[in-house]
């Protein structure tokens, strides 16, 4: 059933843009991410597929350096992200529906600040940019709490690619998105990583999202990547008895 | 890629005028925001210059120097002002959800107090310049009399404010927003020991030694000591800057202490909900 994720031998250090092992993290005692490891090489994408509460967002916390590890250690970029993540912070970003921008400030306002923050060259030529690439030319001026969700989403998108990261950490990208405006946002992602040649780590319970998006899927239940592989891999593997013995992991389809 | 951010590393001026940009950006939005910073410093202002008018001509200590209650009135506010501005600039972070993006950008937490206190500075600066202004055209009574040692008090009062304004922090990323208004309550605990209407010599023994424990004391008393004797006192001036020093590095290390502590708990990411 556990397939570990390999990456070529050749594979460079430079090409490893997240390396995560042994990654644990407790709450009073109780371990709520447990011994994961992998590696995300640059130019892929890798879903973390998980029910509510599978360790899929401690785990990108972790990644961020949002959240100290009670054990192991997460290289992003090469640096150790408890040590010095500030080394890279500038390189990567990050998108979630629990975290929003604010509310009170324009659009524009909102991406001029964290291009700022970022150290973003010609910070309004790239806010012009995002804002065609994204269709957010008639709301640059609007509030972020005038927006619906739709379109807050594609703000917050365009506030994690801002500084053309390197590595993009995204979240449940799609959630509480309607089906049209989710399947749009998709698409642009893929987009976004061929063209920008990013690695992208997306957090995710949604298996057609991940299908669709993901070439490697880490699958997390209670802390623990219970199984690895490309996405049509674990479909072929779990749609025929899912539904019968593993009543708490996510469907798979 | 071309327009890559490259490299986030040092300290950046840049990542606090970012900071400051966006504080800019909200209080241009609001009207009432600006109206609010400025109104109860005039109110103050107007209460208690009626306050003088009153005391000029039944009280001997008053009528030496009509000015002393009103510039005890603004340099209270200066620091009241400032440990506001300080601890609400960080609440809004909250109030937003913001708090996690500026966690992941490359903002460092010595960059975020820098910015956190110049943007103090600016509301401080708005909220009392217009009340120190009004308060020569009501009562011809200026807080400029005082001369450079104004400028010499309010870094003293302000900087006491960034430190209590830090511990505020502090208890707020351990506890969470159920602590917000020990933003507005902190400063009044030591208002009664701070001398700021009376002399250090009015309060019983023991509080007076916690007075003389406060860069606040040293403060009001030099500033009687300049209005009313027209002395400037450098041994009580030094004395509030040495303070003044402690201060600020126990609020900054309980600041880093309960970054440090939010980190481990998770607690950046779940303290707006």
């Amino acid at each position: 059933m556990f397939t570990p994720m390999t990456e070529p031998s050749t594979t460079s250090t430079a090409d490893r843009i997240v390396e995560v092992t042994g990654l644990c993290k407790e709450f009073a005692g109780k371990r709520v991410v447990d011994d994961v490891a992998f590696t995300v090489l640059r130019g892929q994408t890798v879903a973390l597929l998980g029910a509510n509460g599978a360790g899929k967002t401690t785990t990108i916390a972790m990644l961020l350096g949002l959240l100290l590890p009670t054990a192991g250690s997460v290289r992003v970029l090469g640096e150790d992200m408890v040590r010095h993540r500030h080394r890279v912070l500038g390189r990567i970003n990050f998108s979630s529906p629990y975290v929003d921008l604010p509310r009170r400030l324009t659009v524009a306002q909102n991406l001029l600040f964290f291009a700022r923050l970022y150290g973003v060259p010609m910070p309004k030529a790239r806010i012009a940019e995002l804002a065609a690439e994204l269709d957010l030319s008639p709301l640059l001026r609007q509030r972020i709490g005038q927006l619906s969700a739709g379109q807050k989403t594609r703000a917050s998108l365009a506030k994690a690619l801002i500084n053309r990261p390197e590595l993009l950490l995204l979240d449940e990208p799609t959630a509480s998105l309607d089906p049209d405006t989710a399947d749009w946002v998709r698409g642009y992602l893929e987009v976004y990583q061929r063209r920008a040649g990013a690695a992208i780590l997306l957090a995710s319970h949604n298996m057609a999202e991940v299908e669709r998006l993901a070439a490697q899927v880490l699958m997390m239940r209670r802390g623990r990547i219970v199984d690895r592989g490309p996405p049509a891999e674990l479909i072929r593997r779990y749609r025929p008895r899912d539904r019968r013995r593993r009543p708490g992991c996510p469907h798979p389809g | 890629m071309t327009g890559r951010v490259v490299s986030a590393a040092g300290f950046a001026p840049s990542r606090i005028a970012a900071m400051v940009l966006r504080q800019v950006y909200l209080m241009r939005a609001s009207w009432p925001r600006i109206f609010e910073l400025m109104y109860w410093p005039t109110i103050q202002m107007v209460l208690w210059g009626f306050m003088t008018r009153f005391l000029m001509t039944n009280s001997s200590y008053i009528a030496q120097a009509s000015g002393v209650l009103i510039s005890a009135v603004l340099l209270w506010d200066v620091l009241f002002r400032g440990q506001l501005g300080f601890s609400i600039t960080f609440v809004e972070e909250i109030w937003s959800r913001n708090l996690p993006n500026l966690a992941v950008s490359p903002l460092r937490p010595s960059e975020f107090l820098l910015s956190l206190m110049t943007v103090s500075l600016i509301r401080t600066l708005i909220g009392v310049l217009p009340a120190a202004c009004l308060a020569i055209v009501f009562y011809q009574a200026s807080v400029f009399d005082l001369g450079l040692p104004l400028l010499a008090f309010f870094v003293v009062l302000i900087v006491m404010g960034w430190a209590i304004g830090m511990a505020v922090i502090a208890l707020i990323l351990r506890v969470g927003l159920g602590a917000e208004n020990v933003a507005w309550l902190a400063i009044f605990l030591i208002a009664p020991v701070s001398a700021i209407y009376y002399p250090v010599s009015v309060l019983p023994g023991w509080l007076q030694a916690v007075a003389w424990c406060l860069p606040t004391a040293p403060v009001f008393e030099g500033m009687r000591a300049v209005l009313i004797k027209g002395v400037f006192r450098t041994d009580l001036l030094i004395h509030a800057v040495l303070l003044d020093v402690l201060y600020l590095t126990i609020g900054a290390g309980l600041f880093l202490y309960s970054y440090h502590v939010a980190r481990r708990r998770g607690l950046l990411l779940q303290i707006g909900e």
